[in-house]
């Protein structure tokens, strides 16, 4: 039993209560996004409604009322990760823009021709696509770790793969696709011993995971709120400040500059360097309120009804013959990927959402991942801790209709 | 039949379900009825694109009417592309590139039609035109 209380989280996300053709929701695509609690919809309201203005420029009440918001949000992130100092946490648009980020200053300053960058077989197309213009515009060589048949990530590969020419591993914390937690700690040290820096891609951990960037020693970090119940088009990057300070700027405009002449222009410092123009300030100030609801709840927690969750999803789900659970990695988190034998994952989820069930089909976002499994994709069902037993069971009863009505 | 005979035939055969589920079984037989598209057409030019499974559309003209052929994966898709392959085949072109195709709503299942992304049934009607354009222009 959990120490939470689910039925009194449930009322404090309002989408919950929403039909959707005629049923009552049953929201399992929290990997995909998170719905968001009230906290976060009135912080978004009262930003708006009482104290909307440009953030670090301003002298006024309210431009100094919104800054201090916006930077308490900075601190609040700090905590969140653990990271030593504020000017390490740098506001992005989410997970792609921060990989993007390292990979379009640090990638492009420091990374040559016959270097090596080495990602993983899980990948999400970001953590992809980003490394691969890299490798083009350089010239670097890109390498990537195998995974075994259950999903988990081969070390001893990722071992022999590591030189004096690696000089960037980029790795996701927690699949998207298949729930793998990944032994990162190990990762980021092997990697160390080599002299290579490590990006790791916090989208699918930042919920789930308590993540502390200093034990773990990553030299970069990057999530996006979205998927910890906090606003979209919010994300963070954190990165080490030696080599944030080493790296060059990456939009140009105001905020990002200490003196512009038209004969040079000198650089703001941390962490305003990397954040040109007026930011998100609305959904950076309302991330604080998710993180803080997060904590207030204890993320331990949280991870331990997710677990109750997903235990009870795969023993119920292995019942169903003909139905293959795929990704069965020694750590997971509440995310369940499968297939049915005979039938597509977009036929399982149609006849899904017409039942009020909404799951993710296709090969999300990691196609090379579906081409390692030989699967055109899988049906997901990723679940958060607002989800139930009996909406577990439901879904249970769904894929029973789905084979009834398609086989 | 004109294309909207066709239309309006599909509408009718829709107004016998009163719910969901006698709809989808209804387009799922559908999809399995489809005659199986030739290997030979299974190639990467009739795929088409926009859609989460594979769809292939293949098309021919026999005495200056268009004809489709269709498979997918998936069997909704399946079924669902067997309704327009029923509309649009054995048509000129000319009334191809007229036809307003209004049995997707009226059957209620426009949001399929939406669903660009997921499904394509809309990129599979816009290419049914472009086949059409493509033979008006060979013939001018
Ligand atoms: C593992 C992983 N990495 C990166 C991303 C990209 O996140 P965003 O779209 O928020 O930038 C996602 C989102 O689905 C993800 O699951």
């Amino acid at each position: 039993m959990s120490v939470l209380d689910i039925n009194k989280i449930r009322q404090d996300f309002p989408i919950l209560d929403e039909k959707v053709n005629g049923r009552d929701l049953v929201y399992f695509d929290n990997a995909a996004t998170t719905q968001k609690p009230f906290v976060v919809l009135e912080a978004l309201a009262n930003y708006y409604g009482h104290y909307n203005a440009n953030i670090h420029r301003g002298i006024h009440f309210l431009a100094e009322k919104a800054t201090s918001a916006f930077e308490d949000s900075r601190t609040t992130i700090q905590k969140f990760l653990n990271a030593a100092q504020k000017e390490e946490i740098i506001f992005t648009y989410g997970t792609t823009d921060g990989i993007n980020l390292v990979a379009q200053t640090y990638g492009r300053k420091f990374l040559k021709e016959g270097d090596e960058i080495i990602i993983s077989t899980l990948e999400h197309h970001s953590n992809i696509v980003p490394w691969q213009m890299l490798c083009e515009e350089k010239g670097c060589v890109l390498r990537v770790i195998p995974i075994d048949d259950k999903g988990d990530l081969i070390l001893e590969e990722y071992e022999k793969m590591l030189s004096e020419k690696t000089k960037f591993v980029s790795v996701v914390h927690v699949s998207n696709a298949l729930g793998t937690i990944n032994d990162v700690k190990f990762i980021i040290d092997k990697a160390h011993e080599v002299g290579a820096k490590v990006l790791i891609d916090g989208a699918q951990a930042s919920s789930h995971i308590t993540i502390d960037v200093q034990t773990l020693d990553a030299d970069f970090y990057a999530f996006s709120a979205h998927k910890l119940f906090g606003p979209t088009g919010m994300g963070v990057l954190y990165g080490k400040l030696d080599i944030l300070n080493a790296m060059p700027p990456y939009r140009g405009g105001g905020e990002m500059i200490k003196e512009v002449t038209f004969e040079k222009t000198t650089y703001n410092e941390l962490p305003y360097k990397f954040e040109a123009g007026t930011p998100n300030i609305a959904d950076v100030v309302a991330v604080k309120f998710a993180i803080d609801y997060i904590n207030e709840l204890g993320k331990e927690n949280i991870a331990a009804y997710e677990d109750e969750l997903l235990k009870y999803a795969t023993d119920q789900l292995s019942e169903i013959s003909g139905l293959r659970i795929i990704g069965q990695a020694k750590e997971k988190v509440s995310v369940v990927s499968f297939v049915l034998d005979g039938i597509h994952p977009q036929d399982v989820g149609v006849i899904l959402d017409q039942q009020g069930i909404a799951i993710r089909t296709g090969h999300h976002c990691t196609q090379p991942l579906m081409n390692r499994l030989g699967l055109p994709g899988t049906s997901r069902a990723s679940f958060a801790v607002y989800n139930t037993k009996p909406e577990i069971d439901k879904l249970v009863a769904g894929i029973h209709k789905v084979k009834k009505m398609v086989l | 039949m004109t294309i909207n005979e066709i239309q309006d035939e599909i509408i009718e055969e829709f107004e016998l379900f009163d719910d969901w589920e006698g709809k989808y079984e209804y387009i799922i037989d559908l999809g399995k009825k489809l005659p199986k598209l030739a290997d030979e057409h299974k190639n990467q030019d009739n795929i088409i694109k926009g859609c989460q499974s594979i769809v292939w559309l293949h098309a021919y003209k026999k005495d200056d009417k268009l004809h489709f052929e269709a498979d997918s994966e998936a069997i909704i898709v399946k079924g669902l592309v067997s309704m327009l392959v029923k509309v649009m085949t054995n048509h000129t072109p000319e009334e191809i590139l007229k036809s307003d195709l209004y049995f997707i709503d009226k059957v209620g299942l426009a949001s399929h039609l939406a669903q660009t992304r997921s499904n394509g049934l809309a990129s599979m009607v816009k290419q049914m035109r472009a086949y059409a354009v493509a033979y008006q222009a060979k013939d001018n």
